[in-house]
């Protein structure tokens, strides 16, 4: 058994008494790893159920929204805008004599939208000024937003057709979007490099929360402090382990996302490694400095997921952008630690290695993980006196 | 039978709120959550950050950036004077988009010539890039109605009349409470059930259980009933924040929601009782729960709709609780949804409540055995 990232090469023999008792607390925390199942489910099993879930199930781009469309006159030119409708891969269309065979259907959300093309459409046409109508699901505003998108986007190609074929005047202003970095418009794109901060919060959080406070519960934490080992050795030998588990689950992940779900990974690893560490200082603070505080595995996994799983997955932008949410709650993203890890990892993974970007991040993550450590190990020294 | 059930439902109910640090844990959180969440959790695009290149000399470029500027939606829009730092700008992040205007934009426009307004975005948001994309390009199609060759011709912007049923302003938080509700719901009654077993064990007290009178149904109902009230509870508090706090409408009756209520309890806290019986250790139940929920709040519609899910995945949806209770949830609250189907949706919350409530009984005696 050789423990992770310990400087074995230096105390092979003999070395100072230090690095001994050091080595060997971090073989025991290894150990401890290694033999506990919880552990093992968290750090392995977890991460790939969560990435799993955040690959396949959640998705924010709209594929086949299912409407209805009421043609009121079945004239050509309607026609055409309902094949048109029909042949659009963004929408599942069915067709409707009356708007009013589609309520119910809007109501109980088996519909997402119902086009109306009124009996008046080839006539507007004619004098230039059709109108549809679009009624969406409110009750869903994204999908809502999105069915609105789309049908534009279904009426400006069929106008454009028209161009073409010379029947109107080409519009006198046209818009040209171009979706940098991911042009294909992929959510799953930017969701799984945001599970992957959520897994490594959930392994530095969650995990050292748990263990931690399962010590303080059992009281070998005091036994461990009745030895010679220092504070800073001890909450040092704990957490290396960790460290090193998480960087794991981080490799795992970043593999499965680039082989299974087939996203880029542009940046080099050596951001991806810098920028995993920075974070894992947070994340692992954090987590002693709840169980420091807690000494309780009830309250500890409470807090572990209301203060970190939960902000890293609601305030951190990885699905929710943090500038549309109201100012008090901007401020307190400020303090998250996976904030500053969603955009850079999204980066690392889409655009490549944008140093400027990611120093800033990386800083303030090492200045937040500082204020946990000092505050944890202030939670530490005070049980002892 | 029912002296003795009474008592240990009270003791039940002593043994979660007697605890100040339990008792804290289940009250502060999830009024937390409500309040902090229900205002983050927003699709909604606000407060963005964009650059502009405008080469052109003549006055419709200039009138193009005042009406961006003047739309709530953007925050700062910064000039920019070449494409290295629009690059850099997007690269770091400092702007989710960057207008290009070219030179000849006024004198195309004027001559009655197409003119064309390039946008680049940030795909790294695809989805408030999609969004912003929008607002930008019918920002774009009302200049366009207002120039010499735009009285001509019709504009997409303008053909398509939007109309939103339930929410016309597409408020999110009226879309995002109902879901809490029923994500909150969840979290609680598995947290609290999923450690009522394990924790007896752990402490040894199981063992005194099973020596008393009471008999194993019993024992279950008493573990049931608590949880249950708990979770009423809860939901009542935030069914009131929700009509009194964040103001959405309560279109349809509670007299529906709450029946639905029960049994999606019920669904939930058969689940928390299974994982219990399976567990040895405190740390065993909440990792199990936690194993539980996060799967139950990912694929039940909250955050991101089942449609978007792949095809195989979308039939195991139907097993999970969340999903039937969260169409109920915001059905009553936003579009006065109809009995029939609200029983459409309970009738699925009944048979999961059975499966799960029989499937922890089972487990439950397997285990005093």
């Amino acid at each position: 058994m050789t423990p992770p990232a310990a400087p074995t090469q230096k105390s092979s023999q003999g070395g100072s008494p230090r690095w001994r008792r050091f080595r060997a607390l971090m073989v025991k925390e290894s150990l401890q790893i290694l033999r506990d199942p919880s552990s093992l489910l968290i750090a392995v099993v977890l991460p790939l159920i969560l990435l799993f879930l955040f690959g396949y199930g959640v998705s924010l781009d709209a594929n086949r929204l299912p409407v209805g469309i009421v043609m009121e006159a079945g004239s050509p030119p309607a026609r055409d805008l309902v094949a048109a409708f029909q042949a659009s891969r963004f929408f599942e269309a069915r067709l409707a004599r009356d708007r009013r065979e589609l309520a119910p259907d809007l109501v109980a959300g088996r519909i997402r939208g119902i086009v109306v093309i009124p009996a008046t459409f080839a006539a507007d046409l004619v004098e230039g000024r059709p109108a549809i109508q679009v009624i969406t699901d409110g009750s869903e505003p994204n999908v809502a937003s999105f069915v609105q998108n789309y049908a534009r986007g279904v009426v400006a190609s069929q106008l454009a057709q028209q161009i073409a074929e010379g029947t109107r005047p080409p519009p006198p202003l046209a818009t040209a979007p171009r979706f940098w970095f991911n042009p294909g418009l992929e959510s799953r794109f930017f969701l799984v490099p945001g599970s992957i901060v959520i897994v490594m919060t959930l392994i530095g959080t969650l995990l050292t929360a748990l263990v931690v406070a399962r010590e303080w519960e059992r009281g070998t934490m005091e036994a461990m402090m009745a030895t010679p080992v220092g504070i800073a050795e001890l909450l040092l030998g704990k957490l290396l382990p960790y460290f090193a588990l998480g960087l794991g689950s981080m490799i795992l992940c970043t593999s499965v996302a680039v082989l299974l779900f087939g996203v880029p990974l542009r940046g080099s690893p050596l951001a991806l490694l810098a920028l995993s560490m920075a974070f894992l200082c947070p994340a692992l603070g954090q987590g002693l400095l709840i169980s420091a505080v807690t000494k309780n595995q009830f309250v500890a996994s409470q807090v572990a997921l209301l203060s970190g799983f939960l902000p890293s997955f609601l305030l951190s932008g990885f699905i929710f952008e943090i500038p549309s949410m109201p100012l008090p709650i901007q401020w307190l993203t400020v303090i998250i630690p996976a904030r500053y890890l969603v955009p850079s990892l999204q980066t690392v993974f889409l655009t490549g290695d944008v140093w400027p970007l990611f120093r800033a991040d990386i800083g303030a993550m090492l200045l937040i993980g500082l204020v946990f450590f000092v505050l944890a190990s202030r939670a530490t020294k005070k049980r002892l006196v | 039978m029912w002296t003795r059930l009474k008592a240990l439902i009270v003791k039940e109910l002593l043994a979660i709120l007697r605890d100040p640090k339990g008792r804290i844990v289940l009250i502060g959180p999830p009024i937390l959550q409500l309040l902090i969440f229900s205002f983050a959790a927003t699709l909604e695009v606000s407060n963005v950050d964009i650059a502009y290149i405008d080469r052109d000399t003549g006055r419709w470029g200039t009138e193009l950036i005042r009406r961006i500027d003047a739309s709530s939606t953007f925050r700062e829009i910064t000039p920019l004077t070449g494409m290295a730092e629009a690059r850099t700008l997007l690269d770091e992040r400092d702007v989710l988009a960057v207008v290009r205007i070219d030179q000849d934009f006024s004198r195309r426009i004027e001559a009655r010539r197409p003119a064309q307004v390039q946008i680049l975005l940030d795909g790294r948001r695809s989805n408030a890039a999609q969004i912003v994309a929008g607002y930008l390009e019918r920002i774009i199609a009302d200049l366009a109605s207002e120039t010499p060759g735009g009285k001509l011709a019709a504009s997409p912007s303008e053909t398509v009349v939007v109309q939103n049923w339930f929410n016309p302003n597409l408020t999110y938080t009226w879309f995002t409470v109902p879901g809490l509700i029923a994500v909150i719901s969840l979290l609680i009654g598995l947290i609290v059930t999923s450690l009522s077993v394990a924790r007896e064990r752990e402490l040894g007290t199981f063992d005194q259980l099973m020596v008393s009178p009471l008999r194993t149904h019993e024992i279950l109902i008493g573990k049931t009933v608590p949880p249950l009230l708990i979770g009423l509870f809860h939901a009542t508090l935030y069914v009131l924040a929700a009509i009194f706090i964040f103001q959405v409408p309560l279109r349809g009756s509670l007299f529906l929601l709450y029946p639905s209520l029960v049994f999606y309890l019920a669904a939930v806290i058969g689940v928390g009782l299974f994982i219990s019986s399976l567990s040895a250790t405190q740390q065993q139940a909440i990792l199990g729960a936690f194993l539980f929920a996060a799967p139950a709040v990912l694929l039940s519609g909250f955050a991101t709709p089942i449609d978007n899910m792949p095809a195989w995945l979308q039939p195991l949806t139907m097993l999970n609780p969340l999903r039937h209770f969260l169409v109920v949830a915001r059905g009553v609250f936003l579009k006065d949804l109809p009995a029939g189907e609200v029983l459409a949706d309970t009738i699925p919350l009944i048979l999961i409540a059975i499966a799960t409530l029989t499937a922890a009984a089972w487990l439950f005696r397997r285990r005093m055995e």
